[in-house]
């Protein structure tokens, strides 16, 4: 047989129909679901007087809009408690397993995947969740889909695909301290642009992806659609398989072992071929912070704001000229320059427990600036939240002056109270910074969670380089 | 869905790069569990000032725009969130067909399921669609699907791409669940085969493992 990628390998084994001519229908090995996007599809299907076909192939979770203050409290926001209402319906209904806002297992859908080994290498996955696309770190094909599509799953446990291209993109050499897995991924998307990947599957590999842990690769897949491309992904190896065994959801003893053995024939052969390939190097890259008003406006921590008048294409120059008013800020600024009202720490990009240590080592006593009028730090799921909690990591942040919340969606997308202001500007960890993402008029910019922690120290951005407790771990 | 055949209307351009799905519905409206009445809030944040006032700076607050159905964007509409309130929304306002370079990947998606075309025209061919739409008030189009064709009263003549088998479903409104349906015996077939693989198809055991005390590992 031909070699083959990754990518391919998956699709091929997922084929239930192919026409020439036609989309192809592939099965869809586990499907996730939140309250935000799910409750039309259910009715649809309720309408069409149609069933779940694989009720336990479906998970279900509350993360968008729960309290991440306190669960006990009756919900407020009618709105949000009707979705809540209307999931456990559908659940109940449907034999669809939910994870609710009081379970220990609840977090962001994206967090409780793989944590519960429910995500596993050489899958398909899907989520009515553009970030669906962080499970590709186990070697999946996982992507979002909209909501006409989840009642399709739901009813059949197939989707209508197109064939994506596939792109290599690849990180050579090592990883210099202080930069992350962030980081990374912000440098590819700032060259490529956010429509860069569009029609593309990623596949990320290099010296700095292997030597990523799962959790940095999970976060440079998570930014995967933000760079365009349907998902991204990292071939699954032997940090895969240590992360996978032993989680509630993986088989044990010999099935374990059977696993692994399908598992190593993932990764691509040794020459198949790519549509694209990108390379950076590793030595060349620095910490990141975005300035503007998408994920591809983005600079080195060392950088200046840069002047609308520099970049050659006209739509560039007009969109980074409405970005900076957006954004208030003007041509020429040092990036350490820019100071914050609030800082946050969690989303499903960078809120596992890996995050929440790096961050919590540069914390480690001291104290959030004065001026800040917020710092807060949001595990990703209550399982983070109870092994940061062991290892004492709630208290070095409560100490420095943090915030030390319960797991959800939270600032990264404001469905709950916790939201920027108008007129306020935020270091987020999160994975958009677009016009209102964390509240009408609010302005974030993004970056690591150890450069969130830095600056929420100092009040502006630092380079985090020049701290020497930083390891740039994760 | 409602068939898309062929539709004339009156063209509002929204000219700015990268609109994302956060824009067209902001979080805020995410809530409702409705697929209608969604056209009230779309492009809220811009639309309006506070109070819900129209913000007469907003393109299509403008009176010549009033009533349009064909929106004339530019490169990478859609982008950002799957969410589908965005289709909805674009179609409860009373637009069909959206006129644009390119797409995000989901959203193009997304506006099939719903009966809304996304016509992808080049470069060169939506600034002269953005320039005939300034210069003419009451500026209108015919997006014809059955000829792929975009054309005006000015002997403008723009012929565009789709996939086949899109084009079909839109033009007889089909219900993709429904045809995927037709094939149950193959994914029957196909679940049967796969049945033993490992940990691919097999069932999960959830009441086994639901809320136990959870055992993921430090790493
Ligand atoms: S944390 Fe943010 S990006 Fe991730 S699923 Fe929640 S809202 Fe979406």
């Amino acid at each position: 047989m031909a070699a083959r990628t990754l990518y391919e390998k998956i699709w091929d084994a997922h084929v239930v129909r192919e026409e020439p001519g036609q989309p192809t229908l592939i099965y869809i090995d586990r499907h996730l679901i939140h309250e935000g996007t799910s409750p039309q599809a259910f009715s649809g299907l309720k309408a069409a007087g149609r069933k779940v076909r694989r009720p336990e192939l479906t998970f279900a979770v509350m993360d968008h809009s729960v309290s991440t203050k306190n669960r006990l409290l009756p919900v407020l926001d009618a709105d949000a408690r009707g979705q809540f209402e209307a999931l456990e319906r559908n659940c109940a209904e449907t034999g669809v397993h939910l994870f609710d806002m009081n379970s220990k297992n609840q977090g962001i859908v994206h967090i409780i995947g793989p944590e519960l080994g429910i995500t596993q290498p050489g899958q398909t996955i899907v989520c009515g969740d553009s970030h669906t696309s962080t499970h590709g770190a186990f070697g999946a094909l996982a992507f979002g889909i909209g909501t006409s599509e989840i009642e399709h799953v739901l009813a059949t446990q197939c989707l209508t695909q197109f064939k994506s291209k596939t792109m290599k993109v690849e990180i050579s050499g090592k990883r210099p301290q202080g930069v992350t897995a962030k980081d990374i991924i912000l440098a590819v998307i700032g060259k490529i642009g956010i429509a860069g990947g569009n029609g593309y599957v990623f596949e990320y590999s290099g010296e700095a992806v292997r030597g990523l842990s799962m959790e940095g690769r999970m976060t440079m897949c998570n930014m995967s659609i933000e760079g365009g491309a349907r998902a991204g992904m990292v071939a699954p190896d032997e940090t895969t398989f240590a992360y996978m065994e032993g989680r509630p959801f993986v088989p044990r003893g010999k099935e374990f072992q059977g696993a692994v053995d399908f598992w190593q024939t993932l990764p691509s052969d040794r020459d198949a071929e790519y549509d694209d390939t990108l390379t950076l190097y590793a030595r060349d890259l620095a910490p990141m912070v975005t300035w503007g008003t998408n994920p591809g406006m983005v600079t080195q921590v060392s950088d200046r704001v840069p002047d609308p008048a520099s970049f050659s294409d006209p739509v560039d120059r007009e969109a980074a000229t409405r970005a900076l008013v957006y954004m208030d800020l003007k041509p020429g600024t040092a990036i350490e320059d820019i100071s914050l009202d609030r800082v946050f720490i969690g989303s499903c990009t960078n809120s596992r427990l890996e995050d929440l240590r790096a961050a919590a080592k540069v914390v480690a006593g001291k104290h959030v600036a004065k001026s800040l009028k917020q710092a807060l730090v949001v595990p990703g799921s209550r399982v983070v939240k109870a092994e940061a909690e062991a290892e004492g990591l709630d208290k070095v942040f409560v100490a420095a002056g943090f915030e030390w919340r319960d797991a959800g969606c939270s600032m990264c997308i404001g469905m709950n109270d916790d939201v920027l202001l108008s007129g306020e500007r935020s270091a987020s960890t999160s994975n958009r910074n677009f016009e209102g993402r964390q509240g009408k008029g609010g302005r974030t910019h993004l970056v690591s969670p150890v450069m969130a922690a830095a600056a929420a120290i100092e009040g502006h951005f630092v380079d985090i380089r020049k701290w020497n407790n930083v390891d740039g771990a994760e | 869905m409602e068939p898309f055949i062929k539709h004339t209307g009156l063209v509002a351009p929204l000219d700015r790069v990268n609109v994302d799905t956060d824009q067209m519905v902001p979080k805020q409206f995410l809530k409702l569990q409705t697929r209608q009445g969604y056209g009230r809030v779309l492009f809220y944040d811009w639309r309006y000032l506070p109070g819900e006032k129209p913000n007469p700076e907003f393109i299509l607050n403008a009176p010549r725009y009033k009533s349009a159905s064909v929106i004339l964007a530019r490169a990478n509409f859609g982008c950002g969130s799957s969410r589908e309130h965005a289709p909805w929304a674009i179609l409860d306002y009373g637009f069909r067909a959206i006129l644009a370079p390119s797409y995000a990947d989901i959203f193009y998606n997304n506006c099939f399921k719903n009966g809304i075309l996304p016509v992808t025209l080049s470069n060169e061919q939506i600034d002269e669609l953005f320039a005939r739409t300034e210069r003419k008030e009451g500026y209108r189009v015919t997006v014809d699907l059955e000829q792929q064709v975009v054309t005006d009263d000015q002997g403008l003549r723009y012929s565009f791409e789709v996939d086949p088998f899109r084009r079909d479903c839109l033009l007889k409104g089909l219900d993709d669940i429904g045809l995927t349906l037709v094939h149950e015996p193959r994914i029957s077939a196909f679940e049967a085969k796969n049945l033993k693989h490992p940990a691919m198809y097999e069932a999960v055991d959830v009441k086994h493992h639901s809320d136990s005390p959870q055992s993921a590992r430090h790493n």
